[in-house]
């Protein structure tokens, strides 16, 4: 009965690598290059201990501490204990992500499609395919650690040890390990792809910002989560193994949780259940905005709320930041404080792009959508009733617009709020307001990005997220690495002046929105002139 | 010697119960048609039967061996091609195969390059841009290029061409006469009728009618049209006729199957000048059935309306 559980569980494993024989390396590769690339770029930027020593002072502070994680060695800052505390954090939520993916698109993905139910009518055990996907992702993560791990050391920079560095790329793999075994328990306890994949990325985010606010104010609310966890190992500086065991050991326990429900539930069930619907279609639901809003429903609103509880946790670390500044001149001479304009205020503008930048992304989620209806086959559905193709593309535009401002006001008022409560001097809600939506029309050119894809290359549309990526990358790494200014120019969001600091520059922003404007237009023009697959 | 038989079988989704106590039982050799309208609960019993739903009660054996905890050890020697055949979309009809194949354990390289043949299928093309035939004849061919014993087949030609339900149809009585069995849920009547050696009937999770063909027919009405040289009183108060409509001269009226001597003795006294009689049809039987207001095969004979 055991050995029956398992039975073909190699043959699957080797299946499921084929399927993902490019997937894989590329997230190996882009991953180990872009660690091997920063970590270079770290020793040619700050080559002595005093440049390292100025960056250090510079980190030292809240909003960076909420950002990047808590810093170990600040007062010997070698390159090792920089790559640490301002890579380990991001390139960890990568792994996840990552893996997070792969595991619902094997798991929950396939059963819903019914191709779970074709290899489990065949001799396969009944829990092949979960350990099969189980041993791929802790595969695909032992390797990222072993080649990271190895890697880093290959490159000879002074205070990367074997030790360190080989801890760096366990904590890495350890975190992609750990939020497999949280998809896996999801696919079992969810019914739809969508669901796992939902509640996993939100035990992601919520692992971050308990993290932030932990770090920040209270270091026992760290340990409450797994990415508190990873850091907590201090690499480079202290070398702790027993976080990532720890890690690693709450990840088998998930493991033999997902199993022992997998073996006693019925395919394609869950254990969060859905209720019964209503018998009729409310008269909101019989039009094509109606149904769009409709499947979108859950998601929107977790998202919303996601985003207010970004808004507030950085607003949360606002309080401290400005404490921070006044104790700390060598900081302010460092920022070189613009006239008129408190430190905190400036910082807020970084803030501000970053917020805009992640709120872009439910109203990506939200336009991409129809080309997600379109490849399972249900836009033929309303394209053979009285919808044009302009009326079904524009109710999705429609929401992913309002849907965009929403979330952008939410983050703001959770910010403004929060922020407001904790600083001494606050921030007027229309200085926050007006420095947040500022950054519309950049969003409103990513959407139309979508739409373009969505209108003449479909297939392609993924791209949009890669685009999305290289904004938020540039601004974080932007900073740390010195890049030149174009390269921050090269996404839309580069170009929306900074208020309150900067001036208000209306011809860009006019400007903008009129490349946003021509966007969409060729976007809806290609859709109303392609066909539509399936 | 029983290949497939459930005892009792029930399911229930919550408090919903999609199965109430279902028996059927399929031997050696045989083609068992499973038969009834939407939602009946035919593809609960087979997934139950292939291990992948768990009974709520009752018993599915196959090869003697529990459904549920043998199932690695039974689907070595089993096939099954589902109705709605989803696939990996980015490989290809032939890759899908191989796997399939190499699940099983078992292969049968010229079997498989002349099923390919025989389906005319493309096996170099990705499965995201097949058709729903083109889908199914994957999953039939990995089916029928391995060497099951027994086929489990829920609707697997709802989307072949006729061309290819006849090549289907052939691959079914190929296997057969190889002595494998054989469970084929459909909802084309023809179908069944042509291939099935045993039918079972379920509706709303429960069997209302098993048995074959000819027994079957038994508890349906044969259609008369008969014109005497002396009118027959009472033909009403017969045992078993129904339907009564005068046309023209004739009488015509329907009987049921058992109570047919009966009649014919009767009308026989009043002169018959002609006599015409219709079989009862697969379609009448099943309409019956399908259509039946909670009637079930505890009613006895003509178990219909
Ligand atoms: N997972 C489930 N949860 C709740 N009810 C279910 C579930 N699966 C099936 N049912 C119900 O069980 C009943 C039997 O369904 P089943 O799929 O077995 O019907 P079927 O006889 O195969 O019908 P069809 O001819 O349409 O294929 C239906 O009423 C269906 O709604
Ligand atoms: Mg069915």
């Amino acid at each position: 009965m055991a050995n029956q559980s398992y039975h073909n569980t190699g043959r699957l494993s080797r299946f499921i690598v084929r399927q993902d024989r490019i997937r894989i390396p590329v997230w190996i590769i882009s991953l180990s290059v872009l660690s091997f690339m920063v970590a270079m770029a770290f020793t040619d930027l700050y080559p002595t201990g005093l440049e390292r020593q100025t960056i250090a002072e510079t980190m030292k502070n809240p909003a960076m501490t909420a950002m990047v994680g808590k810093g170990y060695g600040l007062d010997d800052y070698t390159n090792g204990a920089m790559m640490a505390h301002q890579m380990l954090l991001l390139t960890a939520m990568a792994v996840g992500i990552m893996s997070i993916l792969l595991v619902t698109r094997h798991t929950r993905a396939d059963e819903e499609d019914g191709r779970i139910e074709m290899i489990r009518s065949l001799p396969a055990g009944r829990l092949a395919n979960l350990y099969a996907t189980i041993s791929v992702s802790f595969g695909t993560n032992a390797l990222i650690a072993i080649i990271i791990g190895f890697g880093l050391y290959a490159l000879g920079i002074e205070s990367m040890d074997l030790e360190g560095s080989l801890m760096y790329g366990a904590a890495l793999g350890a975190t992609g390990i750990f939020f497999s075994a949280i998809t896996a328990l999801f696919a079992q306890l969810t019914e739809s792809a969508r669901g796992t994949m939902g509640y996993s990325i939100t035990v992601l985010l919520l692992s971050y910002l308990i993290r932030a606010i932990g770090d920040v104010s209270n270091e026992t609310l760290s340990w409450f989560s797994p990415l508190g966890w990873v850091l907590g190992s201090e690499v480079y500086v202290n070398n702790y193994w027993w976080p990532i065991i720890l890690t690693i050991g709450a990840a088998i326990i998930l493991v033999a949780l997902s199993l022992y429900l997998n073996a006693i539930r019925d395919l394609e069930a869950g254990f969060i259940p859905a209720k019964p619907g209503r018998k009729y279609a409310s008269s909101f639901l019989k039009s094509p905005l109606g149904l769009a809003l409709r499947l979108q429903r859950t998601g929107l609103i977790a998202w919303a709320a996601g985003m207010f509880i970004l808004g507030a946790s950085y607003g949360s670390v606002l309080g401290d930041l400005e404490s921070f500044f006044t104790k700390n001149e060598m900081m302010a001479e460092l920022l070189a404080p613009v006239e008129g304009y408190s430190l905190t205020e400036q910082f807020l503008t970084m803030l501000m792009s970053v917020i805009a930048m992640i709120c872009t992304i439910p109203p990506l989620m939200a336009m991409l959508k129809l080309k997600g209806e379109e490849k399972k086959n249900h836009t033929e559905h309303l394209l053979s009733r009285a919808v044009s193709r302009t009326r079904l593309m524009g109710s999705y535009l429609i929401i992913s617009v309002i849907g965009g401002f929403l979330m952008l006001a939410l983050a703001d008022i959770g910010l403004w709020a929060v922020g407001n409560s904790v600083m001494d001097e606050g921030v007027a809600f229309g200085t926050i307001f007006s420095a947040a939506m500022v950054y519309l029309p950049a969003m409103w050119i990513m959407i139309g990005i979508a739409v373009l894809f969505t209108g003449f290359a479909p297939k392609l549309s993924g791209l949009t997220w890669l685009y999305l990526t290289y904004s938020i990358l540039v601004v974080y790494l932007g900073g740390m690495l010195q890049f030149p200014e174009w390269m921050a120019k090269l996404t839309p969001f580069g170009h929306i002046p900074k208020l309150p600091v900067e001036d208000m520059d209306f011809m860009k922003v006019f400007m903008l929105t009129i490349i946003a404007i021509l966007l969409l237009a060729a976007g809806f023009l290609g859709y109303n002139k392609r066909d539509i697959r399936g | 010697m029983s290949v497939l038989k459930t005892t009792d079988l029930t399911k229930k989704f919550g408090k919903f119960t999609a199965l109430n106590g279902v028996n059927i039982e399929v031997n050696k050799g045989e083609v068992f048609g499973f038969i009834g309208p939407n939602g009946a609960g035919k593809s609960t019993t087979i997934r139950v039967l292939l291990g992948i739903l768990k009974a709520t009660d009752g018993e599915a054996k196959i090869f003697g061996k529990d459904a549920w905890k043998d199932a690695v050890e039974i689907h070595k020697r089993i096939a099954y091609v589902p109705g709605d055949v989803n696939l990996w979309p980015n490989l290809t009809g032939g890759e899908v195969i191989d796997l399939f194949v190499e699940l099983r354990g078992t292969n049968n390289k010229s079997r498989r390059e002349e099923l390919i043949k025989k389906f005319d299928l493309d096996p170099s093309k990705k499965c995201g841009t097949y058709s729903k035939g083109n889908r199914q004849k994957v999953a039939l061919i990995a089916a029928f290029s391995s060497d099951a014993d027994l086929y489990i087949l829920d609707e697997p030609t709802s989307g072949l061409d006729p061309l290819m339900e006849r090549v289907f149809q052939e691959c079914v009585m190929d296997a057969k006469n190889e002595g494998k069995s054989i469970l084929l849920s459909s909802h084309i009547l023809s179908e069944v009728e042509r291939l099935c050696d045993k039918v079972g009937i379920i509706r709303q999770g429960q069997i209302i009618e098993t048995g074959t063909l000819d027994e079957l027919r038994h508890l349906t009405r044969t259609s008369l049209l008969v014109e005497t040289k002396q009118p027959i009183p009472a033909l009403g108060n017969v045992n078993g006729v129904r339907d009564i409509v005068m046309k023209d001269q004739a009488l015509s009226f329907q009987v049921d199957t058992d109570e047919l001597d009966n009649v014919m003795k009767y009308i026989s006294q009043f002169g018959i000048v002609k006599l015409e009689s219709a079989p009862p049809t697969l379609e009448d039987l099943f309409m019956s059935h399908y259509e039946g207001v909670g009637k079930t095969s505890d009613s006895g004979a003509g178990g219909a309306l």
